[in-house]
């Protein structure tokens, strides 16, 4: 991040620095939330808002925190954000809590607030903060709807529930695939998504650690 | 003992921390490039869960929960209700006891703590041992079940990572397409894993 302009800091994550396939950060809620997209809205919605303001709170007192104990401030502000987001959650959607079940609280451990507050609001002014905790929520949200397009659509033949495709058991033509409500599928939707971003960005293709030799035989080399 | 047996069973195959909920994904994917260094983490994870898991059980009964005030005898206090400061407790709780067992390791199991080495603080920030607390305030385990659960979890997925790593050692030879090369491809491993797991959904003890 060494060009520090508003645009950048808000889009940058999104796409080019996507915190889920880039930099494997909050993989763990991003799998269990994303059978239907209501459900993958709510928790977007919720993570944007957590990081957004941790990464304002805690970039608005770095200059207080002393660094031995920066970890157990930025928890504790990070926490208490959850509980407010929790307690909004239970007070005026409480199906949806119902849902979403422990994922609300283990915001909390995801990576991505935590390293956000860490790596980017700890050395930056609290309005570029703020903004990169809406970026990098967004790019978090954004991978989450996708994934919750896939998996909802062929999966239920639906899209925020109205139906799109209707399936066999209403009467129509779709066979709706169970797999994709089950939940190895969110691993195998990630794993294309981040094939499509790397080839996309050929500069973000890892190297493989150990190179084959030209010509050998794929066999001989186990 | 039978109901603790079954529990146990149910926590490491039917509902594997990692591969049924998704939990400590993070460092599932980042440390499981060795078997060795796979496993100090797993048995972490193990040790961690079993401990945090009762205690925060005894925090939720007789700190948190709706009444459980009653015991200081303070008039009123069985009016009182702190569960919406679960969050705030359980996440101090962890991180208060993982810096504890590091301190006490280092002191009389020095061999352990070099082992553990930097897994050990890492472990506070392993959505693992916070999904297994918040599971256990969701289904009200009682104290005995709760030391059975923390055990069961932590050693499903130290089962789940260990495995893991003992395909990717293998997988590092293979040819992978450029763009799936590295994380892509261990998406789909764990997908696959996932799925072999799934068989034992459904299954009642």
């Amino acid at each position: 991040m060494a060009d520090v302009n508003a645009k950048g800091v808000l889009t940058a994550p999104i796409f080019k620095n996507n915190p889920i396939a880039l930099q494997i950060l909050g993989i763990c809620s991003a799998l269990a939330v994303t059978t239907s997209m209501s459900v993958s809205l709510v928790m977007a919605l919720a993570v944007i808002f957590v990081t957004a303001f941790s990464n304002l709170f805690v970039s608005l007192i770095r200059n207080h925190i002393p660094s031995s104990i920066r970890i157990i401030v930025q928890m504790t502000i990070i926490a208490s954000l959850v509980i407010v987001v929790d307690q909004i959650l239970k007070a005026y959607a409480y199906e949806m809590s119902k849902q979403l079940s422990v994922f609300v609280g283990l915001i909390i451990t995801n990576c991505i607030v935590m390293g956000r507050a860490e790596g980017f609001a700890m050395s930056n002014t609290p309005g570029m903060s703020f903004l990169d905790g809406i970026g990098n929520g967004l790019g978090y949200g954004f991978v989450l709807m996708v994934v919750g397009f896939f998996r909802e659509l062929l999966g239920s033949g639906s899209v925020f529930g109205f139906t799109v495709l209707p399936t066999v058991q209403d009467g129509g033509w779709y066979v709706g695939n169970g797999l994709l409500l089950l939940p190895p599928s969110a691993f195998f939707i990630i794993g294309l998504l981040i094939w499509v971003l790397r080839s996309l960005n050929p500069e973000q293709v890892e190297e493989n650690e150990f190179k084959m030799k030209e010509n050998t035989q794929p066999k001989e080399a186990v | 003992m039978e109901h603790y047996l079954s529990l146990f069973v149910a926590s490491v195959f039917v509902e594997n921390m990692a591969l049924a909920f998704f939990l400590g994904m993070c460092t599932f994917l980042a440390v499981s490039k060795k078997v060795s260094s796979a496993i100090g983490l797993g048995i972490a994870v193990i040790v961690v869960l079993t401990v945090t898991v009762p205690v925060n059980n005894l925090v939720f009964t007789y700190l948190l929960q709706e009444g459980a005030l009653t015991w200081t005898g303070i008039s009123g206090a069985e009016n009182i209700d702190l569960s919406f400061l679960g969050l705030l407790s359980y996440i101090g709780v962890i991180a208060a006891l993982v810096q504890i067992m590091e301190m006490f390791l280092d002191k009389y199991v020095p061999s352990l703590y070099n082992a553990l080495g930097v897994f050990l603080p890492l472990i506070t920030v392993n959505c693992a041992i916070l999904g297994g607390v918040l599971f256990m305030v969701e289904r009200s385990y009682n104290f005995g079940e709760s030391v059975v659960y923390g055990f069961g979890a932590g050693t499903g997925w130290a089962l789940a990572i260990a495995a893991l790593a003992g395909i990717r050692e293998k997988l590092k030879y293979s040819d992978v397409p450029g763009g799936l090369q590295g994380l892509g491809i261990t998406f789909i491993t764990v997908g696959l894993m996932s799925l072999g797991f799934m068989s034992f959904s459904g299954i009642q003890l």
